[in-house]
């Protein structure tokens, strides 16, 4: 690509301004590039420094007169914090468990879809819908229609299939109060298991089929195949997969609002760093737990980009 | 990339859990679209029958949740055009300024592109709670809270690196010897623009389009804290809806499936786009 970056300017450009010096040229290539890059310079770095200001300030909003300088008293305040702490494992184990999950249903349903079969467009087509279903709306759907110990599916379906066998005493668990952060956890993965399924079919799809036929031809079983050629070829998209499913669920506000308002021990970052700001006022604390957080994500993500930039290697030198 | 191209039909030899992994192809769809159908099917029942257990399958349907829904209480259709407005203009806005992005970061390539091409991406691992506190601050001093144009330039910086990263995979697919004829035969920026690069493209930017739009209508957490009862958002609506009513559940589930439409009608029309968007343009 080094080369097409110091190629001269082509004729046409050469015709209209035959002049223009080599700094121009630069300057030039980079215009159309500077709309973007400037707005988002101000719109995600620029809050980013507010909050670092903010983060050692002594400011809550219920006590205006008191905004002064706090030095690293809110860093303190969080650090010592145990619902911070809390919520860290949480996001942690949130995060994990849907990634997982998600990626390991993805990946064996992707498996069964690259067969052939009848009504394979239909089933592809039925395993997107989680995924379009607004998260707001799903995890409302998964709360109240689903979980819920009265006249939820899951409940009505147990009744249902106890009064087939003549019992009169089903179990009717309340799901949300018995495992709380695993209910927020499997709505999550019903609407992600379509992401990744979908990432690895395009993966599936994309495998030279003419080296895995002279393999069989050659002998070897279905489980060397996949083992041995399929795997180490879906890796990349795996990887991708997880990338992308952790960005976003790293983040996720929505189901643990909707589903146990970040009670019961699912209030992972996002909600408690909001509940900080937005119901406690107090945004010295809420900014510093964000520095922290950021901090965090850069470590983390410096790894993660260390991936994508592995996967992007491959692309350039094709 | 789609479904229906496939493998060239290689005479498989043997297939002997064939049948059998195809019906667990089929359990597994049916599985995961049966909560959908659910939602479906009970906001289409009445609130008597929609709140039993075991659940009333076959209960007559009525309209009666969907008409509580749009003339019952505060009225959907603010929410609903609010988002339309937020999700249609930050699109375009997106498109708008990912595309000449995208054009410096693959055909005529700046130096050092690929440091900001993975700034873009790294803006997208910066949790958005770190500068939800200075925006809301700002909004308040500046008097934009609870005004649309707020969500629109924040949605906008939101789906932006995922539209530049889409955007200038697929731009770098336009063959260099197109170009080179094009500037040859005279043809200046715009007309290269529109001409040669737009028709190779028009995939890629409908495939941002669908994502943006969809990442936009679907937000969540800066529609309720940036917004109140002038700008607020369907999902927003949404979650109002459930407190201020108490529970009724085949209303929520017309409430819910009404919100999802937009996304649904657009995402199954738009499947493979779906991947490509996703994974960020490199699945195609």
């Amino acid at each position: 690509m080094t080369s097409v970056a110091e190629q001269t300017t082509s004729p046409a450009e050469a015709k209209q301004q035959p002049s223009r010096s080599a700094r121009g040229i630069a300057w030039a290539r980079r215009a159309p590039l500077m709309p973007a890059l400037v707005f988002m310079i101000i719109v995600t770095q620029l809050p980013f420094v507010a909050t670092l200001v903010i983060s050692f300030m002594n400011w809550n909003a219920y006590y205006p007169e008191e905004i002064g300088f706090a030095g690293f008293d809110n860093f303190k305040r969080v650090f010592t914090d145990i619902n911070m702490r809390d919520a860290v494992l949480t996001t942690i184990w949130l995060t994990a468990g849907v990634v997982i999950i998600s990626l390991l249903l993805g990946l064996g349903i992707a498996l069964l879809l690259d067969r052939k079969f009848r009504g394979r467009g239909a089933v592809r087509t039925m395993m997107i819908a989680p995924f379009l279903v607004v998260p707001v709306a799903a995890a409302l759907l998964w709360k109240h229609a689903l979980y819920n110990p009265e006249y939820g599916l899951f409940n009505g379906a147990i009744t249902g299939v106890w009064r087939l066998f003549g019992s009169d005493h089903p179990p009717q668990p309340d799901w949300i109060s018995n495992m709380p952060l695993w209910a927020v956890i499997f709505a999550l993965v019903w609407q992600w298991t379509p992401f990744m399924m979908l990432i690895l079919l395009a993966g599936l799809q994309g495998r030279p089929l003419d080296v895995i036929e002279a393999a069989r031809i050659d002998g070897a079983n279905s489980w060397q195949i996949f083992r041995s050629m399929t795997l180490p070829h879906l890796r990349q998209y795996l990887e991708l997969g997880a990338l992308l499913g952790s960005i976003y669920i790293v983040q996720n506000f929505d189901a643990v609002f909707t589903i146990t308002s970040g009670g019961l021990g699912t209030a992972n970052l996002p909600y408690t760093i909001y509940q900080i700001f937005y119901q406690a006022h107090d945004y010295g604390r809420a900014s510093a737990a964000a520095v922290i957080v950021v901090l965090g994500t850069i470590i983390i993500a410096t790894f993660a980009l260390r991936t994508v930039s592995s996967l992007f290697k491959q692309e350039a030198n094709r | 990339m789609s479904a229906a191209v496939t493998a060239p039909s290689v005479p498989k030899k043997k297939d002997r859990g064939g049948p059998w992994l195809s019906l667990l192809a089929w359990v597994v769809g049916i599985l995961f679209v049966l909560p959908v159908l659910w939602m479906v099917l009970t906001s289409f029942h009445s609130e008597q029958d929609a709140a039993t257990n075991p659940p009333s399958v076959f209960a007559p349907l009525t309209l009666d949740g969907y008409r509580e829904f749009f003339s019952g209480g505060a009225s959907p259709w603010p929410p609903l055009l609010n988002s339309l407005t937020a999700s249609v203009l930050s699109t375009a806005l997106v498109l708008l300024l990912c595309f000449p992005a995208a054009y410096a970061l693959s055909i005529k390539p700046v130096r050092k592109w690929t440091d900001v091409l993975f700034f873009f991406l790294s803006t997208k691992m910066l949790p958005i709670v770190a500068g939800l506190l200075p925006l809301y601050l700002f909004a308040q001093q500046a008097g934009l809270l609870d005004n649309i144009w707020l969500l629109i330039v924040f949605y906008t910086s939101m789906n932006l690196p995922i539209a530049v990263w889409m955007m200038r995979s697929f731009l770098s697919e336009v063959p260099v010897e197109m170009l080179e004829a094009a500037s040859v035969d005279g043809a200046g920026l715009s007309r290269t623009l529109r001409s040669v690069i737009a028709p190779v493209v028009m995939p890629g930017i409908a495939a941002t389009a669908l994502i943006c739009f969809i990442f936009s209508w679907n937000e969540l957490l800066f529609a309720r804290v940036l917004t109140a009862t002038v700008a607020e958002t369907a999902p927003v609506f949404l979650t109002s809806f459930v407190t201020s009513q108490g529970l009724f559940l085949a209303q929520l589930c017309a409430a819910a499936f009404v919100v999802s439409l937009p996304v649904l009608v657009a995402g199954f029309a738009a499947q493979d786009k779906l991947v490509q968007g996703l994974s960020l343009g490199s699945v195609k």
